[in-house]
C-alpha cells in the first residue's frame, strides 16, 4: 500500500512541476495513440457498417476472424513488424523502425479488430431497426452505409475510445519496434516498463497514475464534447 | 487538413533528420549503471551527434547489428561478439571499459557465500544447499558470465531443480524477482547500486578476477548494410577511448564507488 | 404506375405457405381496405406489393416499374434517431433535392401534421401518435403515388387515430391511391372505398364497401363482421 501512496505522490510530483520529459513522454504517447485511433477508425468503421449491411458469401467467416483478430497479442504484432521493417526486410527501405510512425503502424494493425467489431455489432443493431424503412425507401448500399454511421455515431464513438485505450496502454508492440529511445520513441507505458525493470516503484506508479489520468481525460472531453449524456440518448 | 500535415510533419522529424543520428544498440546493464546519462550529452556536443540508445539484451542487441537496423553495438560478451566480427557483420571489436559482477544475496546469507574464497565456490554452496537462485536466463552477457562460472565450478544448470529460476528477462526484473524472492543473483555492480528495490538483499561477494566484465564497442559492417552510418561510428569509437572518455568513466560514481576501469586503447 | 397485377403469387417461409396463391389486379381508385383476422397475410401482401418481401412463386407487376414513387408505413413507427425536421427532410435528402426545396417541404409537412413545436426535438422522444404522424408525413413528402399502410393506428389513442384518418382522406382525395391493412372495422367502415378480406393467407372476398359490409357473400366474412373468431 505505501508504494502505491509513494506512486501517487509521485505522479503529483511530477505533474505540478511540470517536469518536462513527463510532458515530451506524454505528449508522444498521446500523438502516437490518437493518430493509430483516427487511421484505425477510418478504415475500421466504414469496414464494420459494410459487414453489417451486405450479406456475401464469406460474411460469417469474415466476422469470426475479425471478432479473433481483438485476441490477437501485441507483442508477436510487434515482432511481425520489427521483421518486415527492418534494414534486412522488406520494407525496410522506408526507416520506419525505431521511430514513432513504426509504433503508430503496429498500434492501428491492434486496434482496429476492436473498433470493426464494436462499429459492426452497434451498426447491426441499427440496421435491424432501420431494415425495412430504408429499404422501403429505395436507399443505395452506400446511402445506407452513410446513415448508419452518421446515426449511430455515438456508438461509433465507443468504439473509437476503446481502441484508444487500447492503444494508449500498449507497451509491448511499440517496446520492439520503437525502441524506447529516450527523446524520440518513448512514450508512458515503455517508460513505465524501463522504470519498473531499474526496480524504482514508485516513479513507475506514478507514471502509471499520468497515464491513467490522461486516459480519463481524453474520455470525458470527447463525452462532454459530445454531449452525450445531455441528450439523454447514450 | 493542414493541421494533420503537420502532425505528421512533426513526426516524422525524429527519422527524416537521418544525418545527425547516430543507432547504438546497448545493454541493459550499461543504461542501468546511468553512465550514458553522463556521456551522452558530452558526445552531443562534442560529436554533433545524436546519438540514439536501443537498451536491449546482448543477444537482442547482436541481432540488430546483424540485420544492420543499428549502426553500432556496445555490448559485453566476448565470444558471440568475436563471432559477429568472423562472421562480417562487424568490422571490428574495440575495447572501452570493464566492470564487475557481484554476487548478491539475502543479508542473512545463510548459505555464507560472503566468506568463500572465490565465486565458483560461492556458487557450489548455493547449489549444495539448493538456495532459492535468479537467474538472468536470456543468453545475456550477465548470463553467459554465469554460465561460465557454473561451468568453473563443473555444475550443469540444466541438471538444477526448482530452486534455479531462470527468468528470461533484462537485469532489473531479475532483481526485482531476487527481491521478491529473497533469492541469490549475479548482478553487475552498476545495476545493483541503482536498483530501487532491494528489501532484504545485500552484496555479499565480489572480487573475484572472474567477475570482471568488458565492455566492447562493435561498428556494424558497411558492406553488408551501406546504409549504416559507419563514418559517425568510427568518430563515436574514437571518442570512447579519447582521454575525455577515459577521465568521465573513471570518475563516474554511485553512492561514492566508482563502477566503471577505462582500458581502451588511443 | 397502374394497373397491379399480381398472379398466382405465393411466399413461403420455413416450407409453410404464409400468402397465396394470390390473383389480384389494383387500379385507380381507393381507398382500398385490407382486412381480416391476425395472421391472415394482410401486413405480407401490402410488403409484396410494395417490394420489400421475397417471392417465393408468381409475380408481381406494375404498368410502369417505378418503385420509388410508392411509400410504406409500418405498424410500428420506425423513425430515425434524429430531429422530427430532419427524419422529414431524409427522403429528400436522398434524391439530392436542392436544399430549398427540402425546406420548403418539411415545413409544409411539419405544420400539417401540427408537429411545428417540435421540429428540432429528438424524433425519438415523440409520443406513439406523433411518430407514426410522422411517419406518415415522410412518407408522403415524395408525393408518391400510392401509399401503403400497415394498420397504423393499432396501438393509438382516439384523438391521434382521428387526426391520421382525415389525413388519409384529404391524401386520397389528392390523388394517392391509398391501401390500408386494419383490425379496427369501425376504421374500415369510415375509409374504404373498397375492401379486401382475406384468410389463411388467400384473398376470401373483394368488393366495394357498401356490398362488403351490408351485404357480405362469403360465410367466413359474415362471420367476421359479425364479429366471430376465425379459424
Amino acid at each position: 500500500m505505501n508504494d502505491i501512496t509513494q506512486g501517487l505522490l509521485a505522479a503529483l510530483r511530477l505533474i505540478l512541476t511540470f517536469d518536462a520529459e513527463l510532458w515530451e513522454i506524454s505528449l508522444r504517447s498521446l500523438k502516437v495513440s490518437l493518430t493509430a485511433v483516427i487511421i484505425a477508425s477510418a478504415v475500421a468503421m466504414p469496414f464494420g457498417a459494410f459487414l453489417a449491411v451486405k450479406r456475401f458469401k464469406y460474411r460469417r467467416l469474415v466476422i469470426s476472424i475479425m471478432n479473433a483478430l481483438m485476441g490477437l497479442p501485441p507483442v508477436v504484432v510487434g515482432l511481425i513488424f520489427y521483421i518486415l521493417l527492418s534494414r534486412s526486410g522488406p520494407f525496410g527501405v522506408f526507416g520506419l523502425l525505431f521511430t514513432p510512425w513504426a509504433m503508430i503502424i503496429v498500434q492501428i494493425v491492434i486496434i482496429t479488430p476492436i473498433i470493426a467489431s464494436i462499429s459492426h455489432q452497434a451498426t447491426r443493431e441499427l440496421w435491424a431497426e432501420y431494415h425495412d424503412l430504408l429499404i422501403s425507401l429505395n436507399t443505395s448500399k452506400w446511402q445506407r452505409i452513410k446513415t448508419l454511421i452518421w446515426d449511430g455515431r455515438r456508438n461509433l464513438l465507443t468504439a473509437g475510445l476503446a481502441g484508444f485505450g487500447r492503444a494508449i496502454g500498449e507497451v509491448g508492440a511499440i517496446m520492439i519496434v520503437g525502441g524506447n529511445i529516450e527523446h524520440a520513441t518513448r512514450v508512458l507505458t515503455t517508460a513505465i516498463a524501463l522504470e519498473t525493470g531499474k526496480g524504482d516503484f514508485a516513479l513507475a506508479l506514478g507514471l502509471g497514475f499520468v497515464l491513467i489520468g490522461l486516459a480519463l481525460f481524453v474520455n470525458i472531453s470527447i463525452h462532454w464534447l459530445s454531449r452525450t449524456e445531455r441528450e439523454g440518448r447514450w | 487538413m493542414i493541421r494533420s500535415l503537420v502532425f505528421a510533419g512533426s513526426l516524422c522529424s525524429a527519422s527524416c533528420a537521418q544525418s545527425d543520428i547516430l543507432k547504438l544498440a546497448v545493454t541493459t546493464s550499461f543504461e542501468n549503471s546511468g553512465l550514458a546519462d553522463v556521456l551522452l550529452p558530452e558526445i552531443e556536443a562534442d560529436l554533433g551527434i545524436d546519438l540514439q540508445l536501443l537498451v536491449v539484451g546482448t543477444g537482442q542487441a547482436l541481432r540488430l547489428g546483424e540485420a544492420g537496423d543499428v549502426d553500432a553495438i556496445l555490448v559485453h560478451s566476448r565470444a558471440p561478439e568475436e563471432a559477429f566480427v568472423a562472421d562480417g557483420f562487424g568490422t571490428h571489436r574495440r575495447e572501452i571499459m570493464y566492470n564487475d559482477f557481484v554476487l548478491i544475496g539475502p543479508k542473512s546469507d545463510k548459505v555464507q557465500i560472503a566468506a568463500t574464497s572465490g565465486a565458483a565456490k560461492s556458487l557450489q554452496r548455493i547449489a549444495d544447499a539448493q538456495a532459492t537462485y535468479v537467474s538472468r536466463g536470456d543468453d545475456s552477457g550477465t548470463h553467459k558470465a554465469e554460465l561460465k562460472i557454473w561451468q568453473i565450478a563443473e555444475l550443469e544448470p540444466a541438471t538444477f531443480g526448482t530452486w534455479y529460476n531462470a527468468v528470461g528477462a533484462g537485469m532489473g526484473a531479475a532483481l526485482n524477482t531476487a527481491s521478491a524472492l529473497n533469492a541469490y543473483i549475479i548482478s553487475d555492480r552498476a545495476s545493483w547500486l541503482n536498483f530501487k528495490n532491494k528489501g532484504d538483499l545485500a552484496l555479499l561477494f565480489s572480487g573475484d578476477p572472474v567477475l570482471f566484465n568488458q565492455y566492447a564497442y562493435l561498428p556494424v559492417n558497411p558492406e553488408k548494410h551501406p546504409t549504416v552510418q559507419y563514418e559517425m561510428a568510427l568518430k563515436l569509437e574514437e571518442w570512447l577511448v579519447s582521454e575525455k572518455s577515459a577521465a568521465l568513466i573513471n570518475t563516474y560514481q554511485i553512492n561514492g564507488e566508482t563502477l566503471f576501469v577505462f582500458n581502451g586503447q588511443q | 404506375m397502374f394497373p397491379l397485377i399480381l398472379s398466382n403469387l405465393s411466399v413461403r417461409r420455413h416450407g409453410k405457405t404464409v400468402l397465396g396463391p394470390i390473383d389480384l389486379v389494383i387500379d385507380q381508385g381507393g381507398p382500398t381496405m385490407v382486412i381480416g383476422p391476425n395472421g391472415s397475410g394482410k401486413t405480407t401482401l401490402l410488403r409484396v406489393m410494395h417490394g420489400i418481401e421475397h417471392i417465393s412463386e408468381g409475380t408481381v407487376d406494375w404498368a410502369q416499374p417505378d418503385h420509388a414513387n410508392h411509400a410504406y408505413v409500418f405498424q410500428s413507427p420506425v423513425v430515425l434517431r434524429r430531429t422530427v425536421a430532419e427524419n422529414l427532410s431524409y427522403p429528400l435528402s436522398l434524391i439530392n433535392l436542392p436544399k430549398l426545396e427540402i425546406n420548403a417541404a418539411v415545413e409544409y409537412w411539419i405544420e400539417r401534421i401540427g408537429l411545428g413545436k417540435v421540429a428540432n426535438r429528438s424524433a425519438t422522444r415523440l409520443s406513439g401518435g406523433e411518430r407514426q404522424k410522422l411517419a406518415i408525413a415522410r412518407a408522403l413528402i415524395r408525393n408518391p403515388e400510392v401509399l401503403f399502410l400497415d394498420e397504423p393506428c393499432s396501438n393509438l389513442d382516439g384523438q391521434s387515430t382521428r387526426e391520421i384518418e382525415t389525413l388519409l382522406l384529404e391524401t386520397a382525395t389528392a390523388g394517392t391511391r391509398v391501401i390500408m391493412a386494419t383490425h379496427d372495422m369501425g376504421q374500415a367502415r369510415r375509409l374504404a372505398a373498397d375492401v379486401i378480406f382475406m384468410k389463411s393467407g388467400r384473398i376470401a372476398e373483394t368488393g366495394l364497401a357498401p356490398d362488403v359490409f351490408d351485404a357480405p357473400q362469403t360465410p367466413d366474412l359474415q362471420a367476421f363482421l359479425k364479429g366471430d373468431i376465425l379459424e
